[in-house]
């Protein structure tokens, strides 16, 4: 009796610690990216079947450039949703930066100040967005909402209610940058894919991300261990903004002119997006793979509809039908777990 | 010299007098036991400690230096480590990751720094194994059991080498063999000069490890006794009040 329970007790070395929950495959099939992802090959391979124009190299281009930027500003979304927060001021941002972009270019100046102007506008009022969140304690929706408001409203008094489609000494490369490919594969996808790695490390590997989930996890605990709670809060408002701030400018280059309704509703596509990538709103969980995974399902969606002949009309209420499924999914996967 | 030396300590938070003049010495190499009923200030007591927040009135001293705590992470560089009653753990995370959180181990490659995930599920395990806890470093917290939760809680605090060790409440929710290994480490703590301070509803638990007892009521301290010289029946009427001091 004695000897075999210390056998079972005493033996507590690398092949008990080594060993994990679950397996990475398995740990793999328990993410949301997955699911979602698998749901995508699913209706690929449907829209194979039934649409000739489906598997085509410019129908598969256009798909891919189309939730380019949503990607990327999910991307950035993932990261304010894993504190538990929310940015609905992304589209507005759009908008606002955009114009900023656009009327510096259109004043002669060069892309390296259009991009400036473009990324600087994006994180004032991304640190505007963090610091009454993070040091005022301020709701993340209230604070956010009013922006969408006051960013789209600010746009549309520097234009003047005007288009811009005159973008200086630049024209040419900063239309390049947004609308063009290399290697076939249309430039702000290559944004993306970048961005994605860059996310997907830093998420795994830096300081900031681990400490971006413990935040989200438990903000208290975060707090007793010492982490900069505050400074870590207003990073992910600052990062969402750039997101947007960056997707703009890309949107701009491929539109070839911009008014202050660039990017209208957004907010709901690149929220949507994180969510059905498996960001959990009450914070905690996200992946950056499930950013452009997302964002992806929901182009594709669009795409499958117009390519179905389906009436445009019907494109938001499967947008809305996809969100409330995946986090249906999720809910239930949790509740099987507990 | 004490280790940890309290001098009048008072807290309130607005009307509610949660501590009053609360006098509190602990040695190198000593265990004290703080008891008390609910709301008697234990935990109080303790967060003030910690550096959770600032008392009203009195004094907090090491080894004879005077100090002032803004936040938990000066009181952390001043050689005090916690256990919180309610683990302070992020459930998101893995166990590994809970230990090290806010002091992640890092390498270097050129100018990047990134976690160093090998040496801290390493140095985890060790802890672990230290505590004879089966706790794996790579699961999550969430699908953790109380003990295992614990384990991380107070694997957490070994990883400097801490002058004082505050444990609030850190047998309430574990197995009883898990609790002979929690009091087994408060044993091996006072051996290697650590001061520690134990705050427990378990009166065998302050009994077997504790050199004191000291027993907190309506935020007085009522009672400050040697263990040898007390015994689980004047402490429980301590507590009560059917003593009224000691």
């Amino acid at each position: 009796m004695t000897t075999s329970s210390e056998v079972s007790h005493a033996k507590i070395d690398d092949s008990v610690t080594a060993k994990r929950e679950m397996g990475p495959l398995q740990a793999m099939m328990h993410t949301q990216p997955f699911w979602v992802f698998i749901a995508i090959l699913a209706i690929g391979i449907v829209m194979t079947l039934v649409s000739d124009v489906f598997f085509t190299e410019r129908n598969l281009f256009n798909i891919t450039r189309n939730f380019a930027f949503f990607g990327i500003m999910a991307l950035g979304m993932s990261a304010v949703i894993t504190t538990a927060g929310i940015d609905l001021s992304v589209g507005s941002l759009m908008g606002l930066t955009g114009i900023a972009a656009g009327l510096v270019m259109q004043a002669g100046y060069g892309i390296g100040f259009g991009f400036v102007a473009c990324m600087g506008t994006a994180m004032i009022v991304g640190l505007i967005n963090g610091c009454l969140i993070a040091y005022l304690r301020m709701a993340p929706f209230v604070v956010t909402l009013g922006m969408l408001a006051m960013a789209r409203s600010i746009a549309m008094v520097l234009s003047n209610n005007k288009m811009i489609y005159e973008f200086g000494p630049d024209q040419e490369l900063f239309e390049w940058i947004g609308g063009e490919s290399v290697l076939g594969v249309p430039n702000p996808v290559w944004v993306l894919i970048i961005l994605t790695a860059v996310f997907w490390w830093a998420y795994r590997y830096s300081t900031w991300g681990r400490w971006v989930f413990a935040v989200g996890g438990n903000q208290n605990a975060a707090k007793l261990a010492g982490i900069p709670v505050e400074r870590v809060i207003v990073s992910v408002y600052v990062i969402s903004s750039l997101c947007a701030g960056l997707a703009a400018f890309l949107m701009v280059g491929w539109f070839g002119s911009v008014t202050n309704a660039l990017g209208l509703t957004y907010e709901l596509n690149v929220i949507a997006a994180t969510v059905i990538g498996g960001a959990n709103l009450m914070g905690g969980v996200a992946y950056a793979l499930g950013a452009p995974i997302g964002a992806a399902l929901m182009e594709l969606i669009r795409n499958s509809l117009l390519l179905a002949g389906i009436d445009a009309l019907w494109q938001q209420f499967f947008v809305g039908l996809f969100l409330i499924l995946a986090v249906l999914l999720e809910q239930i996967r949790n509740r099987g777990r507990s | 010299m004490s280790a940890l030396e309290l001098r009048g300590i008072s807290k309130n938070f607005g009307a509610i007098q949660a501590l009053t003049a609360v006098d509190l010495e602990v040695e190198r190499g000593q265990a004290v036991g703080l008891m008390g009923d609910n709301g008697a200030g234990k935990s109080t007591l303790m967060k003030i400690i910690a550096g959770n927040f600032p008392p009203n009135e009195g004094s907090i001293a090491l080894d004879g230096d005077e100090k002032h705590f803004a936040k938990p992470v000066d009181a952390r560089r001043e050689g005090i480590e916690i256990v919180y009653q309610d683990l302070a753990l992020c459930d998101n995370l893995s166990a590994a990751a809970n230990v090290f959180l806010g002091r992640e181990k890092k390498k270097r490659l050129g100018p990047i720094r990134y976690l160093d995930y090998a040496s801290m599920y390493e140095r985890a395990a060790e802890l672990f194994a230290e505590l004879k806890s089966e706790t794996r470093p790579r699961d999550l917290v969430r699908q953790m059991s109380g003990g295992q939760r614990q384990a991380v809680a107070i694997a957490r605090t070994r990883l400097s080498d801490p002058k004082i060790v505050l444990m609030d409440e850190p047998t309430a929710a574990i197995s009883v063999r898990q609790v002979a290994e929690v009091l087994d480490l408060i044993h091996r703590l006072k051996e290697t000069q650590h001061a520690v301070i134990l705050v427990s509803h378990r009166m065998p638990d302050v009994f077997e490890v504790c050199d004191r007892v000291a027993v907190l009521r309506r935020g007085r301290k009522v009672a400050d006794k040697a263990i040898a010289q007390t015994s689980p029946e004047e402490v429980t009427g301590l507590i009560t009040g059917a003593i009224e001091q000691a």
